[in-house]
């Protein structure tokens, strides 16, 4: 425990972390004294609003990771239960699916974390798309309603791989073992949050500055090609550029940090045209207050599972 | 009636907060101390326990809730729980199939109102699921009369119509283990009974009050 504070490229991590948001509270106040329309200031408000929600959310990143193993991943395990909390309350389910949402939330979600914190591997990897996909049909099927049948064990299959199975990958990098990394994991863990966040934040901000071909707009106005072209070559540029806080050569750290980006636009893309096809706008919108915590990992969950399995199978022996 | 809060209810209102995330809107109204009956739809357990606990604490010490005596004193932590912790009024459920006449009903139905009354008494408010049931949570039901006329009886207390949703999905009737999905409450605007109005007319006013309050629409 605390272990993490002696680590000198992690704190050199954190440092970048804290002075990017440094720097984008000052450009978020000049440019709120600067703007007087009131349809900027909705955008400067909002930007605002969001820079302020990063200060929050880097701070409880940075409490759970310096506290160690156990903090990340009762960090996940809460974000997981609130991602999966928001998934299932604006998915339609049915009176016939309540005790397999039951299991889901507090035997299923509970055990895959447990699972990885005494790090058992093989159980961890088969846990929910062997077994609870497996388990989820049948106990639907028991409670006698087949409406809809397919679809909702479909729509809790698909909640649970995503919230839960492939977001429980993020803290399991911490009980890889690396060769010549041993203790530095928890650099890893931020570098992947860090690299898919920015590429979601720089997709944003060039998409907001240059953005004008839309690449699905059906899906979501506000993903443009020049949006994710930016925000993926700046944030794999910003990922290279970490590679000395990771086991990683710059042009591997490249290569991780691009396929990260990449899969990190798919979660987001998928997690849209969830919500176009639920009819809303964000996962928070609907339930305000609640935080849209979906929103916010949708990239997250799709990149996590990807980067686990090769980092473990490149640079765990 | 005493007006503390129990403790055992203090701690079922956070557990209930929790599981249910609600998230509280007055949208008609201000939480007020005045007295009131707030009324509102009937899906699950947990529909008192959550409306109760989005009241600001000095409202809740004075806010009870009416329980169906042949459901809440059938068990004895059943009871234990309306009476001692909740403090709740016990009534009869009016049914006219139980009369055997419909004079003998109809004085039922006055003494149940006279003893809602009583409850209210000078300072008091209630919680009240006029629908007599939980549903499935699926539309709002008919509303029993006992509102109307409880309405008529004490013209001086505001009846204010509650939406509480979600709740049906989070531990719905049939079911003791909830599972943990959001939910929200809207309060709307209080009514009153207007003068000649006639009691169905105002019975389905109160429930198109309650179901137009409803903000994600049906699941």
């Amino acid at each position: 425990m605390f272990q993490a504070i002696h680590d000198a490229k992690l704190v050199w991590l954190y440092g970048g972390v804290l002075f990017l948001l440094l720097i984008s509270t000052l450009i978020g106040n000049i440019l709120r004294s600067r703007h007087r329309t009131d349809a900027s200031r909705t955008t400067i408000d909002n930007l605002n609003a969001r820079i302020r929600a990063w200060w929050k959310m880097s701070a409880i990143f940075a409490v759970a990771v310096v506290s160690g193993r156990v903090g990340s991943l009762i960090l996940f395990a809460i974000i997981s239960f609130l991602a999966m909390r928001e998934y299932m309350t604006l998915v339609p389910t049915r009176r016939g699916d309540h005790r397999t949402l039951f299991w889901s939330f507090f035997v299923i979600m509970p055990l895959q974390y447990y699972l990885v914190g005494i790090q058992w591997y093989v159980l961890f990897a088969i846990m929910i798309p062997v077994l609870a996909c497996i388990f989820i049909p049948p106990s639907i099927a028991i409670a006698g309603d087949t409406e809809h049948f397919l679809e909702r064990a479909s729509k809790i299959q698909f909640g649970i791989m995503v919230c839960v199975y492939s977001l429980s990958h993020a803290p399991a990098l911490l009980l890889l073992k690396i060769p010549g990394f041993e203790g530095h994991d928890a650099r890893l863990l931020l570098y992947l949050v860090v690299v898919d966040q920015m590429s979601d934040v720089l997709q944003y901000v060039w998409g907001k500055l240059i953005g004008k071909h839309k690449i699905a707009w059906r899906v979501s106005p506000n993903k443009t090609w020049e949006g994710f072209v930016g925000g993926v070559i700046s944030a794999t540029a910003l990922g290279t550029a970490l590679w000395w806080a990771t086991p990683f050569t710059p042009l591997q750290s490249a290569g991780m940090s691009l396929m990260i980006c990449i899969l990190g636009f798919n979660g987001s893309l998928v997690m849209s045209a969830i919500k176009r096809d639920i009819g809303i706008k964000d996962f928070g919108v609907v339930i305000e207050g609640h935080g849209g915590i979906l929103d916010r990992i949708d990239s997250l969950c799709f990149a996590a599972p990807i980067f686990f399995h090769l980092v473990r199978y490149y640079f765990v022996p | 009636m005493s007006n503390h809060i129990h403790p055992i209810a203090s701690l079922l209102a956070a557990v209930a907060r929790g599981i249910s995330g609600v998230q509280v809107q007055w949208a008609g109204c201000e939480p007020d101390e005045r007295q009131r009956i707030y009324f509102a739809n009937h899906s699950s357990h947990l529909d008192f326990v959550v409306l109760w606990s989005a009241l600001p604490s000095e409202i809740r010490a004075k806010t009870r809730p009416i329980a169906a005596k042949d459901y809440w004193e059938a068990t004895p932590l059943r009871r234990y729980l309306t009476q001692n912790v909740f403090h709740a009024v016990f009534l009869e459920r009016g049914s006219p199939a139980k009369a055997k006449n419909p004079e003998e009903h109809h004085f039922a139905g006055r003494y149940v109102i006279e003893e809602m009354s009583d409850a209210l008494g000078t300072e008091n408010s209630l919680i009240l699921f006029p629908e007599g049931t939980r549903g499935t949570g699926e539309k709002v039901g008919p509303f029993r009369s006992g509102l109307y006329h409880l309405a008529v009886r004490r013209p001086d207390v505001e009846l204010v119509p509650a939406y509480l949703e979600n709740l049906n999905r989070i531990l719905p009737k049939g079911e003791f283990l909830p599972v943990p999905m959001l939910s929200l409450l809207t309060f709307g605007k209080p009514l009153h009974v207007e003068p000649d109005e006639h009691k169905d007319d105002f019975l389905e006013r109160a429930r198109e009050a309650v179901s137009s309050l409803r903000r994600i629409g049906s699941a």
